[in-house]
């Protein structure tokens, strides 16, 4: 039985197209469509309901070297207020999930996972809790929103004094008050655009969700579903649990070495992604040269050689190309001509740096 | 002869004859409005063997990719080439953007009128 965010009436008014994701029931697009939304995050701003994220809590006095062997990344030295992202990995070094880490003061840290991962995260912090710490699953005492684009903090200014908004890049302000609603206000997003998540309690959804869109009238705010959010996250290259990566995938093969801190002492998968040794896969960007737009799961072939798979593509809205990421054969990549078998039918793509979209 | 009344098919394409062999071909309103904005359109060229029950084109959003059904046997006279520089035409119009004229038509699906299409496809959205 699929579960409804606290926003879930607030979608049917808005007229959002009710799919099922994750578990959840969430607009995959408003009346305007995909690509009106797409477009409105990337030059106005766009409000996204995100509740479906997964939000674990994790405290206590050994709290920072229980996480710092959990996750892949180092979260020594961050300021109270600070965000970072991280792979979790399994003994094999396969991503278990791929999630954010706040730090809010030294014994307490604040954890987003994806929504269809939720359990199986919890269940592994759980089997490697360490003595004086605790992992606590709230995600249902939080309804999150996104506000992404280039008018976000504009409009956010509307309904918030300074001191509730982060001023940097991956960081929040845990006790903000957004329209008198108190939130975590976190300058964080997974659009490519600036932007804000606001996390809150769900009775406040509703609230928080229409004083945004009120004070977002004169910029052109529109409400965005799960089909803007995905190309959005896939122009501007960011990876996707499930597609990029998932338990087979090691976050070196899937481009996240940024966050996969070798010197650090040790955490889990450690150990096997030094045995497994420099990957052999890497992900790529393709553009299309032929006509068909390429998908997720579709062959890549550098001249006859089949070298990989395409793990998210589409249409890109704003770029108005067809975009897809593929983990591929490192080794293969230069030689030939590249083309992906579009259901039968070989397109002819070209590798390109990521991300495919930059904003200025 | 003139142009028939607009015909539809179960599998959510309208037709319209011009004489009895002979009939341009397109997706309906509902359909359009089901896929969502159309990025990308594939025809088949004329001289091209449709058939009744058959894919001969396909669609695609930005979400999916739709395959697009005959609803009759014949073979392509002409094709609608505005629609692969602008899909978005099927979008906007959905019953004016034909996708293909086919001729020389010998076989043809069960065609619904407009009041049957209307409850038929009012069906499919409830489920």
């Amino acid at each position: 039985m699929d579960k409804k965010t606290a926003l879930y009436d607030t979608h049917v008014k808005y007229g959002g197209r009710i799919v099922s994701f994750a578990g959840w029931l969430l607009p995959v697009q408003y009346e305007t469509g995909v690509i009106a939304e797409h477009t409105a995050v990337r030059t106005k701003c766009g409000l996204f309901d995100v509740s479906h994220m997964g939000e674990i809590i994790c405290e206590g006095s050994s709290a920072l070297e229980n996480l710092n062997r959990l996750l892949t990344n180092d979260f020594t030295n961050m300021y109270d207020g600070r965000a970072r992202y991280s792979p979790m990995c399994n003994g094999e070094g396969g991503v278990i999930d791929d999630l954010l880490v706040y730090k809010m003061q030294d014994d307490r840290y604040f954890i987003v996972v994806n929504a269809a991962n939720r359990d199986k995260d919890f269940a592994w912090m759980k089997a490697h809790e360490n003595p004086g710490t605790v992992f606590t699953d709230v995600s249902d005492n939080f309804a999150q929103l996104a506000l992404q684009g280039p008018r976000a903090h504009d409009i956010l200014s509307r309904l918030a004094d300074a001191p509730s908004i982060p001023q940097k890049y991956y960081t929040c302000v845990e006790r903000g008050i957004v329209a008198e609603i108190p939130c975590i206000v976190s300058k964080t997003g997974y659009t490519g655009e600036d932007g804000y998540e606001l996390y809150t309690a769900p009775a406040r959804a509703a609230e928080l969700w229409e004083a945004l869109m009120e004070a977002g009238k004169p910029d052109g705010l529109v409400p965005c579903g799960l089909g803007a959010r995905d190309t959005l996250r896939l122009e501007a290259a960011m990876p996707l649990y499930g597609h990029e990566m998932d338990d087979t995938v090691t976050p070196l093969e899937a481009g996240l070495d940024f966050a996969v801190k070798m010197e650090k002492a040790d955490f889990i998968g450690k150990e096997a992604l030094v045995r497994k040794g420099p990957p052999e896969r890497m992900r790529i960007g393709l553009v299309a040269d032929g006509r068909g737009i390429m998908r997720e799961n579709e062959r890549v072939y550098a001249g006859d050689e089949e070298i990989g798979r395409t793990t998210s593509g589409t249409y890109a809205p704003y770029l108005k190309k067809a975009v897809a990421m593929a983990l591929v054969k490192k080794s293969s990549i230069q030689a030939a001509e590249l083309a992906v078998d579009v259901r039968g039918t070989r397109v002819p793509a070209h590798v390109v740096p990521l991300p495919f979209y930059k904003h200025a | 002869m003139s142009e028939t009344e607009k015909m539809y098919s179960k599998s959510h394409e309208w037709i319209v004859f011009s004489n009895e062999t002979t009939a341009k071909i397109g997706i309906t309103d509902y359909a359009q409005n089901e896929l969502g904005d159309i990025v990308f359109v594939n025809l088949p060229e004329p001289g091209n063997t449709v058939t009744a029950g058959k894919q001969f084109a396909d669609v695609e959003s930005v979400k999916a990719v739709a395959d697009v059904y005959s609803p009759v046997t014949g073979v392509v006279k002409a094709v609608n080439e505005e629609l692969l520089e602008h899909p978005e035409k099927i979008n906007q119009d959905a019953e004016g953007a034909w996708f293909a004229e086919i001729e020389q038509i010998t076989d043809k699906e069960q065609f619904l009128d407009k009041a049957a299409y209307d409850a038929f496809a009012a069906s499919e959205k409830k489920e």
